[in-house]
């Protein structure tokens, strides 16, 4: 059992917990993930450790409510606990220093995001961060992310904060006006890192994004999480989970992502019915 | 001359072997219910008093872990049947999985004195029988340790390698610890090995006389990533260690369409169902996908599991693919059987050559090409070669590889010095000793992929190994 030691509510749907797993704690860097499983007939879900306390043993994970197990995660209080926590997971980011930087997150993907740009101003780098949600009330980190970036911009799909848009229109205004950029970091939803990617492609940018995919183990031995870089099958748990975006498949692994989704919608209704005493033997 | 057995030895030799109670075909391919019960106790003593006892037995010699089978029997014979499992014990600490997963058609029975004329005693399905009759009756009493000793020992892998070693270790009195990069115990006895062959129930309960040993286990720890081997033998203070992580990388055919919704290696295919209980989704969170017609490519066991399973999962046809013939076929006779028994269907000699998808990269077909045998090979069968022109399209929507795994690189790729194949296995010496000094290896990290008796004797071996090593620093 993995106790969880604190919850903080970030925006609706969105909450932040720490987690006490000394060992993993230890070992984390900037791109870790975890696999967790919340009861004994739970998924093993993938998420990034957004921070860790070493000396504490707790590590951090920023969560958004969208399916069964993460909305069953988010009804998880401080003093309970979650059954089985494993990691670090996956290569942690390559962190050197490129000059300019840019961190562009979208959604929940800032909460990954939120480290490596962190990891990137420890490295010496000029931080330019971009945050991106569909609106005000989801944008999470954005003081977290200005004390490690050297400046922030907040883009929200229906204007109710900072710039009216999309996270491609500030990145593109960074790359034809800031010079110097030597990397992009992209990591949210696959549509937005595609966009990303094709993008800084005729910029010439380095462009590193995290993949998200269907896992079961998340040490390399289901295979499910398997993508195409570069034309070659690659395992996002232990070959990624970040890729040069200019060399992914974005459109397979959308693809792919979708294997579930009628059974994903099942088990999240019979979830909320179960929470909520209705029966509806529909969705049996 | 066996005093417990009152049967001349002609007598003996007229009785039949016994055949096992079984789920019906029909019924079984339904449920994940265990298919065979084995023995009944009446069952038990006539099988039992088929038993030679030969002066030189030759059945322990086709035992990789040199069970006392003779001495076994004769206490069955005596109606101790817990004496029975424990003179097992004394061999193998895991008597109700041998029992249920042992090839001993190629093992034991096959050299029993007895099937050369007749059928051999079923040795497999007695073991079966006192390991379940101490269970049902709760009749297990953890070994004594005689002599505690200080010095700690690392297991990485808990499945039947790391089981064993660690059980063997114990019982020399060692502070014995295992590391499980899971969620549970028992490496591919968990996740690939179905419920219908192996009950979990069977796992746990054999896990915890594992623990009675005072072996501690952690899950959830991937060593490599959670600590390293370095830390192990440092911060740790581990004296020795043993690696035993398996086989558990997917391979794949390396045809067009593997990454089409619907394909699954059999690691996963597998893993959804027996370690996540995908069989019981929604009950269960897990989901597996299983159209009403499903592939298996391969020839091996872990196709028959996975080939079975679908079956069991509503499959209207499952498939095997095997490009050879079924000579040929690696898996054990038993489970081809029981397989056709349950109405999987054949392809054989036939080599998948492309899946084909729908446009919206679900599978929709896999095409295939005829093959013929040629030439022996390397592995002394005869060499599929491929048909002109005779390809042709199976409609399918769910297909399973499995057609063999690799070691999985974490461990080696994080600890210096130690020495790997081309096939990326551990290499080691005949006592399981690695390049690294204290460090051992064994189970599919060093053979790529075989049976769980081979790995118990690994196991087995490399405690033994782990002993004279321990014992060798302490002089120096």
């Amino acid at each position: 059992m993995y106790r969880i030691v604190s919850t903080r509510v970030l925006a609706p749907t969105i909450t932040r917990f720490e987690i006490e797993a000394p060992f993993v704690a230890r070992k984390r860097k900037a791109g870790n993930f975890i696999m967790i499983r919340v009861d004994d007939h739970g998924e093993r879900i993938p998420l990034t450790i957004a921070d860790s306390d070493p000396v504490a043993g707790t590590i951090t994970i920023i969560v958004q409510a969208i399916g069964k197990t993460t909305k069953q995660l988010c009804t998880k209080k401080a003093g309970e606990s979650v059954l089985d926590v494993v990691g670090p997971l996956g290569n942690p980011t390559p962190i050197h220093n490129h000059g300019t930087v840019v961190c562009v997150g979208g959604g929940v993907g800032n909460a990954e995001l939120y480290p490596i740009a962190r990891a990137l101003k420890d490295a010496g780098n000029t931080v330019l961060s971009i945050i991106g949600a569909r609106s005000r009330d989801l944008v999470i980190l954005e003081e977290d992310m200005r004390r490690f970036s050297d400046r922030v911009a907040v883009t929200t799909d229906d204007g109710s904060y900072g710039r009216k848009g999309f996270v491609t229109d500030q990145l593109k205004e960074f790359l034809d006006t800031v010079p110097g950029i030597g990397a992009v970091y992209a990591i949210g939803p696959l549509p937005m890192m595609k966009a990303v990617a094709n993008l800084t492609r005729p910029y010439n940018v380095h462009t590193l994004v995290s993949l998200n995919t269907v896992m079961v183990d998340g040490t390399g031995m289901c295979g499910g999480c398997r993508v195409t870089v570069n034309g070659e099958m690659k395992f996002a748990c232990v070959d990624g989970p970040e890729f040069d975006g200019h060399t992914v498949d974005f459109d397979e692994l959308m693809m792919r992502n979708r294997t579930y989704n009628e059974m994903e919608r099942v088990s999240d209704e019979l979830h909320v019915c179960r929470l909520t005493g209705e029966t509806q033997e529909s969705v049996r | 001359m066996n005093s417990a057995n009152p049967l001349k030895p002609s007598e003996r030799m007229k009785i039949p072997r016994q055949e096992p109670i079984e789920q019906a075909a029909a019924e079984r391919s339904t449920n994940f219910l265990e298919v065979s019960f084995g023995f009944d106790l009446d069952r038990t003593v006539v099988e039992a008093q088929r038993c030679l006892d030969c002066k030189t037995p030759l059945c322990i010699d086709g035992c990789p872990v040199s069970i006392d089978i003779p001495g076994f029997i004769t206490l069955v014979l005596q109606k101790d049947y817990v004496g029975a499992v424990n003179k097992i014990r004394e061999a193998n600490y895991l008597p109700a999985i041998c029992g249920r997963v042992c090839p001993q058609e190629t093992q034991c029975e096959e050299l029993c004195v007895l099937g050369k004329k007749l059928t051999p005693v079923a040795i497999g399905k007695l073991e079966r029988f006192v390991a379940d009759y101490e269970m049902q009756n709760n009749l297990f009493v953890p070994p004594v340790i005689a002599e505690k000793r200080q010095e700690k020992v690392a297991i990485v892998g808990s499945g039947p390698a790391g089981l064993t070693c660690a059980a063997e270790l114990a019982r020399k009195g060692y502070q014995v610890t295992i590391f499980e990069a899971l969620h549970a115990v028992g490496g591919v006895l968990r996740y690939g090995i179905p419920e219908f062959r192996l009950p979990k129930e069977i796992l746990d309960i054999e896990t915890e006389r594992i623990k009675a040993l005072g072996v501690q286990i952690f899950t959830n720890f991937v060593v490599g990533r959670t600590a390293t081997i370095d830390e192990f033998f440092g911060e740790w203070g581990f004296s020795a260690i043993f690696l035993a992580t398996g086989a558990g990388t997917p391979t794949f055919l390396g045809i067009p369409g593997e990454n089409f919704n619907g394909v699954y290696s059999a690691n996963e295919f597998l893993t959804r169902v027996n370690l996540m209980g995908a069989y019981r989704f929604p009950d269960f969170d897990t989901p597996i996908r299983i159209g009403k017609e499903v592939a298996v490519i391969g020839g091996g066991n872990t196709a028959m599991d996975a080939v079975r399973t679908a079956k069991r999962l509503g499959a209207e046809h499952a498939y095997l693919i095997y490009r050879r013939s079924r000579q040929e076929m690696p898996a054990r006779q038993e489970e081809i059987h029981h397989a056709e028994q349950e109405g999987v269907e054949f392809l054989l000699l036939t080599n998948p050559t492309r899946i084909i998808g729908d446009g919206k990269n679900w599978v929709a077909g896999i095409e295939c090409q005829r093959m013929e045998l040629g030439e022996p090979d390397d592995s002394g069968r005869r060499r599929p070669v491929a048909v002109k022109g005779s390809e042709y399209v199976v409609p399918i929507q769910t297909i399973v590889e499995a057609i063999g795994q690799k070691p999985n690189p974490i461990i080696q790729s994080t600890t210096p010095g130690l020495d790997t194949s081309k096939r990326g296995t551990v290499v080691t010496s005949e006592t399981q000793a690695t390049s690294r000094p204290g460090i051992f290896a064994g189970g599919d990290l060093a053979r790529g992929g075989a049976t769980v008796i081979l790995a118990m004797r690994d196991g087995k071996n490399a405690a033994a190994a782990i002993h004279q090593y321990i014992e060798s620093q302490k002089t120096l």
